[in-house]
């Protein structure tokens, strides 16, 4: 609430201030009345705060009404679908993050993300900030990046099996494949759109090459670039799991393969709901980050 | 002592960031102690833009010296060069042919504040002291005293965006200031601003530099020119080339409405006019 409250108030002052000028006095002498104008709008923000919180909660509970109804209502006892249902699955989910079997498989699969991401971000960041420096770089990689976006990383699965062999390394290196596209694109756009003035001005300031990427272009680009990192991570998971179901014998992606073959369909079905319940947590991490990174774009010229 | 700086045609290379700087720069320093620090010669300058014959003359023949002190308003209809003229004085540009020699250190106001939007107001006045090389305490100090200057120093940890547009140019202002910088450059930098803040905005420039640091000040407004400027120069257009030149002897501190003001501007408006229809004509 405190936020909230210190949010009103800078963006009155910046209003205020200008159109009255340095007025401090009037800020200040303002406050108080604004405390008591305040408290209605206060009660609706906390209200569709609670909205907010709660609609998504009710939008999941009736997903998993809508599955339990399919899968135990709907559905004849000998159905193929009734081993899938949220009871048997629930069931296997505690019993695999209890006796622990699953967690070798998180840690795997996380490890295999974060090095395949590592490897994209600083590829991609180099690349992208040549690409977006230099229009000749971009138009002559432009043809070639575009035509290797488009095969799926996952088709690539059996080449990196034959060279690199069954385990991690196949998985990063694919992982880096597929997610090193959204951050050159991400991040070459984003030094494309920084205002020619501010490099002048860096440069009219004396800043040499370093200090004008440090003190200008890199927080300039630091936006673009996380963002970039969430779209990758969203499809470096998704492509993850195949790429452990093929070539692997560890991972959330094998997780569920090696339950297809035990004929266990609770535990594979609980091993999908790990996946996209860390999926989620994964991106909520970098959209908090993005938000922390934001910085009002008014003003920027 | 004074360091002579010449950015020549001789020079081929690009501009590199980092030109500009006072000393140890890529233009040759050039040792001619009866130059006074804050004085500008620009000779016989021609600036082209493109090749064969898409080639564009964007200034031709342009001779001119700034004086130590001096405020020199440049008008001239859009396209004339006259932000070429500025960026080369900036060391942001460098002549086809002829010579720009400037002495002393310049600083650079532009239309747009150019404000970093993830600073407050008082780390981007900072960052041109801190690309001096000045320490942490110090340039704080000395963004304080400046945001004084331009009465902005209860908004030192405002952002940018808090503020109005006249504010962020003054803020611009400050540091432009804070290179504390022979030879001052501006290029419309009130352009984009109503009429009542540029007029308060000229009354504190006239304040802050008149008579301290030379001005070279581009702007296609011919009352701005006249009401700030010790000089007028009018460009005319594609090729650029100097039209015609105007003292303002009129008294400071001068006010926009000023009946010789107003005089003149009329005087220049007419030759401005022939100008343009001049080169429609052809």
């Amino acid at each position: 609430m405190d936020r909230l409250v210190d949010r009103a108030g800078v963006e009155r002052a910046g209003v205020d201030d200008a159109v009255v000028g340095p007025s401090l006095e009037a800020k200040v002498n303002a406050g108080d009345t604004e405390a008591a104008e305040r408290h209605q709008p206060q009660k609706s923000v906390s209200n569709s705060r609670l909205v907010s919180i709660v609609a998504p909660i009710l939008t999941a509970l009736l997903a998993i009404g809508l599955w339990a109804l399919v899968t135990l209502v709907i559905s004849g006892p000998t159905s193929h679908i009734r081993p899938f249902n949220p009871l048997d699955a629930s069931r296997a989910l505690a019993r695999l993050i209890s006796d622990g079997a699953i967690w070798l498989d998180i840690k795997v699969s996380l490890m295999r993300l974060a090095s395949g991401l590592g490897i994209a971000a600083i590829v991609g960041i180099s690349v992208g900030c040549l690409t977006g420096s230099v229009p000749l770089i971009e138009k002559a990689t432009t043809p070639v990046f575009q035509f290797i976006r488009m095969i799926s990383p996952v088709a690539w699965t059996p080449v990196a099996i034959v060279v690199m062999g069954v385990g991690s390394a196949p998985a990063i290196a694919l992982i880096a494949l597929t997610a090193v596209w959204p951050l050159i694109l991400n991040t070459s756009a984003g030094v494309k759109a920084i205002p020619h003035g501010w490099t002048s001005l860096a440069r009219s300031l004396g800043a040499t090459r370093v200090e004008a990427f440090r003190t200008v272009i890199a927080p300039a680009i630091r936006l673009p670039v996380l963002t970039g990192l969430r779209v990758a991570l969203g499809v470096a998971w998704i492509v993850l799991v195949p790429v452990e179901m093929l070539g692997s014998s560890e991972g959330l992606g094998y997780a569920i393969v090696n339950a297809k073959d035990a004929l266990a369909y609770d535990e594979l079905i609980a091993a999908i709901v790990i996946v996209g319940v860390l999926g989620f947590c994964l991106d909520s991490a970098l959209r908090y980050l993005i938000s922390k990174a934001s910085f009002p774009s008014k003003g920027d010229h | 002592m004074t360091d002579l700086l010449i950015h020549s045609s001789a020079e081929t290379s690009e501009p590199e960031i980092g030109v500009g700087r006072t000393s140890g720069v890529p233009r040759p320093p050039l040792s001619e102690s009866d130059v006074e620090l804050g004085t500008v010669q620009i000779n016989s300058v021609r600036r082209v833009y493109g090749h064969g014959s898409s080639a564009v003359a964007a200034l031709d023949g342009v001779s001119l010296t700034l004086k130590p002190g001096e405020f020199l308003s440049v008008v001239g209809a859009s396209g004339c060069g006259k932000s070429t003229l500025l960026n080369m004085v900036a060391g942001l540009d460098s002549p086809t042919s002829g010579t720009v020699s400037v002495a002393g250190r310049v600083s650079v106001m532009f239309q747009e504040p150019a404000l970093f939007p993830w600073l407050t107001v008082a780390r981007n006045v900072e960052l041109a002291l801190q690309l001096d090389g000045a320490g942490r305490t110090e340039r704080r100090a000395r963004a304080l005293e400046l945001l004084a200057l331009v009465r902005l120093e209860s908004f030192a940890g405002h952002r940018p965006h808090q503020l109005s547009g006249g504010m962020r140019q003054r803020v611009a202002l400050a540091r432009a200031l804070a290179r504390q910088a022979d030879v001052l450059l501006m290029d419309e930098p009130f352009g984009a601003l109503d009429a009542m803040t540029r007029d308060l905005l000229h009354e504190e420039l006239e304040q802050l530099v008149i008579g301290g640091t030379s001005v070279l000040f581009v702007t296609h407004n011919v009352r701005e020119a006249v009401r700030l400027g010790d000089r007028v120069i009018l460009l005319s257009s594609r090729p650029g080339r100097i039209a015609a030149s105007y003292d303002v002897e009129l008294p400071r501190p001068r006010r926009i409405e000023d009946q010789g003001v107003s005089a003149l501007a009329t005087e220049i408006t007419t030759r401005l006019r022939k100008e343009v229809a001049g080169h429609g004509s052809h």
